[in-house]
């Protein structure tokens, strides 16, 4: 069936990918339940595309989480991550307790010794985080009340699988299984072979280097890869970068996997500490798609594991323990939001999206199988529950809100005017692409007046001279729409371009018109002809590099010939205006000459006209008003 | 807009150095630019570096009927940018002056808002002297110019001023504003009270006479 290796396999996951989520998303059922479904189809159990290695593919696939995780750490500076510390151990903790020991009751009640019921309680208490936070993110909602509670649970989760898996060896009831060898297992990756050196030293020592692989991990992020980016970044390759990025998350993975610990934990801890990085937004641009792709692949392979001929055989039952699972944990995730004082909007939105099964309970479900914990006659059916569970999220998130939201009505309220400043600071309202000598007084200037602008710099090594001088200063080509994105292009309001090569500029420019229309744009020019050229590609702002500087300069110098101050003040705005006029007429004009004329004649007769036009223009009526030649003639009459 | 659609078409100039640190002002001025037969023009926000278009202030002038000078109390005098708008706009030959009869037959308004109580601006007072009698030189510039001066609108007391108060005084403004719009006040009792806003009731007439 499926033995016609890689290519094969590839062309159906992917065949199943693009066929089914536009038909899901045009149906408006979202790109999650498009892939479960596309999996259900292409599945053994469907028309068989897909055979047994399903279960390799998920694990594989399950990297798509680790990147996930790693990407959310990027977000998460560690501030906010403080900040949250309340949620992530308060709801995220008794969320897991609570319905790890209410399932446990009722596995104990009917007739499960009472440590194979705690295993499973544990591992179904879980939620899917690869499944809760895309869908979330796909429905914006990750920034409401309800979207951080559900990530500081799904947080918490993560971190608890570490004791969990620690925990199950000890509840074995049969002996031997050679389970024990296992120790700690691992989610992703590194699952099969568990025999791994750390095994063989005592458990002060594992804890360690658990902690030393840790520290490792925060202060190589914090101190090593600076560098280490910059040189790589220096040689403007980027898919060398690329690599490098995803060489970061691998080796992470890796090292979490030797050591016993949470590869998906890894890379969160690894993405918390890039999050101040300058390096930031290209690793987050670089490694998106990656993770896209791979969760797209682990949702297929969820969908493709559903075994529908458990289900046929006993249906009553599989739907009985869906319904049971997704309501217990309902109800339990309702309890919390009340606790947590949430509205009933938001405590909708949080307890639906987390009433599932999650990837992790497949992990933890077999491990238990594995140590002896459970019996496979009773993890097999468990297993099947799960996915389905998995599979009804974004339906039931779907009908939350189609049908429950529009009759709660309470839509989240806005009640934040006294921190607007603070609103402002957050969201960074500007872009600066190029932060040499125009950008960077440019940027001065707002950060002098509480803004702080997001700074796209294509050069290294000033990237690194400004981050030392405590500036926020992003390393990335800001042509490219993905950076752009990533810089929150969709959020801001202004976006300078003060980069100092006209064509790079024109490319940014056009980028920036083609993907993001809403941001007003100011374009530092060189000069006149690069003017035109801006003006023309229908851009208002546009500041000549050397005006305002050589204006001055002609101030300083009619002030030293004995013109007053004033005067030559307001002569020099008068000119402004005027030269700024004539920039728009004179490039008007050029339209009609450039057919007959060369390039050098054309600066010639440029010129002409422009001198022309100012003898026309003298300082004329504008001080009328401080001119009393008028009057004294009256008087005389 | 068209001319004449209704009894007076309104320019209000207004001045504040500081909009964005006022209280007061900003209430004031919220929603004005939305009146039909009114134009609003924030002096400080236009002309940052007191560049004042002349030619373009002047042709404004020539499309009202009644122009409004918006501003706080400064040193018993408007904010800096008024001064230099008078000083520039109202050009000899144009404004004033045998040949300068532009702004004949206008009407001049001024809108205050004092820091200080009512109480301070009288005689014996702080101040010693009311809002009126302070703007006599402003008064005679309007009248040399051959407009004819409306008593001013005063919003006094600023400092001690509640949001409801502030939000009566805003709502008196517009209805003010839209009442000489359409020839709805009663100048001669206005001009007896002194102030225009001094008792609203018996200076806007109602509608029905």
């Amino acid at each position: 069936m499926a033995e016609q290796g890689l290519f094969y396999q590839a062309f159906v996951y992917l065949a199943a990918a693009v066929i089914a989520v536009p038909i899901a998303k045009r149906l408006g059922l979202g790109s999650v339940l498009g892939y479960l479904i596309a999996g259900m189809i292409i599945g053994p159990f469907g028309l068989g595309l897909i055979g047994e290695e399903g279960e390799d593919v998920l694990h594989f696939a399950e990297f798509g989480v680790v990147m996930m995780l790693f990407l959310i750490g990027l977000e998460l500076q560690p501030r906010l991550l403080w900040r949250l510390r309340g949620p992530i151990l308060g709801t995220g903790g008794l969320q897991v307790v609570v319905t790890a020991v209410l399932i446990a009751l009722i596995g104990n009640f009917v007739g499960l010794a009472w440590q194979s019921a705690l295993a499973i309680g544990m591992s179904l208490a879980l939620s899917s985080t690869a499944i809760v936070l895309q869908t979330l993110n796909e429905k914006n909602l990750l920034d409401t009340d309800a979207g951080q509670s559900a990530f500081s649970v799904l947080l918490f989760q993560d971190i608890a699988v570490i004791p969990m898996l620690a925990l199950f060896p000890l509840l074995a009831i049969a002996p031997g299984g050679g389970a024990l060898a296992g120790g700690h297992g691992a989610e992703a990756g590194g699952h099969a072979e568990a025999t791994k050196w750390i095994d063989g030293l005592a458990g002060w020592e594992q804890t360690l280097i658990v902690l030393a692989a840790v520290l490792g991990i925060v202060i190589g992020g914090r101190y090593l890869l600076r560098p280490i980016f910059r040189v790589i970044a220096a040689t403007r390759l980027r898919e060398l970068f690329v690599a490098a990025a995803l060489l970061l998350i691998l080796g992470v993975a890796l090292l979490m996997t030797e050591v016993g610990l949470s590869p998906a934990l890894g890379a969160f801890v690894a993405g918390v500490v890039l999050a101040n990085n300058e390096y930031r937004h290209e690793l987050e641009s670089d490694i998106d798609p990656f993770k896209g792709l791979l969760l797209a692949v682990f949702f297929i392979a969820v969908g493709a594991s559903v075994d529908f001929q458990l289900i046929r055989s006993a249906p009553g039952f599989i739907a009985l323990c869906v319904g049971g699972l997704v309501i217990l944990k309902l109800i339990v995730l309702l309890g919390l939001g009340r606790v947590c004082r949430m509205g009933l909007d938001q405590n909708l939105i949080f307890s639906l999206a987390l009433a599932q099964g999650g990837e992790f309970a497949f992990v933890l479900l077999s491990f238990a199988a594995q140590a002896g914990v459970v019996t496979t006659d009773v993890t097999a059916p468990l297993i099947a529950v799960v996915a389905i569970s998995m599979a009804l999220t974004p339906v039931l998130m779907l009908l939350n809100e189609r049908i429950l939201q529009p009759r709660v009505g309470t839509r989240e309220r806005v009640e934040r005017e006294p921190d607007d400043m603070e609103d402002m600071h957050e969201d960074r309202p500007v872009i600066i692409a190029g932060f040499g000598r125009f950008g960077s007084t440019v940027g001065r200037l707002l950060r002098a007046n509480g803004i702080r602008p997001t700074v796209l710099e294509y050069d290294s090594d000033r990237v690194d001279a400004l981050r030392r001088l405590g500036l926020e200063v992003f390393y990335g080509d800001a042509s490219r729409y993905d950076l752009l994105r990533a810089a929150g292009a969709d959020r801001a309001r202004l976006m300078v371009i003060a980069l100092e090569e006209q064509e790079h500029a024109l490319s940014v420019l056009r980028s920036v018109q083609k993907h993001f229309p809403h941001l007003t744009v100011l374009v530092r020019a060189i000069g006149r002809p690069e003017a035109y050229e801006l003006r023309d590609k229908g851009v208002d702002h546009v500041y000549r590099e050397t005006l305002d500087t050589s204006l001055r300069m002609g101030v300083d110098a009619l002030r030293l010939l004995g013109i007053r101050a004033y005067k030559a003040h307001r002569s020099a705005k008068t000119f402004l205006r005027h030269d700024e006029e004539s920039v728009r007429d004179l490039g008007q004009l050029r339209h009609d000459r450039k057919a007959y004329t060369s390039a050098a004649r054309e600066r010639i007769q440029a010129l002409e006209e422009l001198l022309l036009s100012e003898l026309e223009h003298e300082q004329e009526e504008r001080d009328a008003g401080w001119d009393t030649e008028s009057l004294r003639e009256e008087f005389r009459t | 807009m068209t001319p004449g659609a209704f009894e007076r078409q309104i320019l209000i100039l207004f001045a504040h150095p500081a909009l964005e640190k006022s209280r007061v002002n900003r209430v004031l001025i919220e929603g004005l630019a939305d009146i039909e037969g009114v134009t609003f023009r924030d002096l400080y926000e236009r002309y940052p570096d007191f560049d004042i278009d002349v030619p373009a202030e002047q042709a404004r002038l020539l499309e009202h009927d009644l122009i409004i000078f918006h501003h706080p109390m400064f040193w018993y005098s408007t904010p800096a940018i008024l001064k230099e708008w008078q000083d520039l706009v109202l050009e000899h030959g144009w404004a004033y002056g045998h040949e300068g009869k532009a702004l004949r037959g206008k009407e001049f308004l001024s809108v205050i808002t004092t820091g200080g109580r009512e109480s301070a601006y009288r005689q014996g007072g702080h101040n010693r002297y009311t809002v009126a009698e302070l703007l006599r030189p402003i008064e005679q510039t309007a009248t040399l110019c051959g407009m004819d001066c409306l008593p001013p609108f005063v919003v006094h007391g600023t400092h001690g001023m509640t949001s409801e108060e502030l939000r009566s005084h805003a709502d008196d403004y517009r209805r003010t504003l839209i009442a000489l719009r359409d020839g709805a006040v009663d100048l001669e009792a206005a001009r007896a009270a002194g102030r225009l806003n001094a008792d609203l009731f018996a200076v806007i007439k109602s509608r029905a006479r």
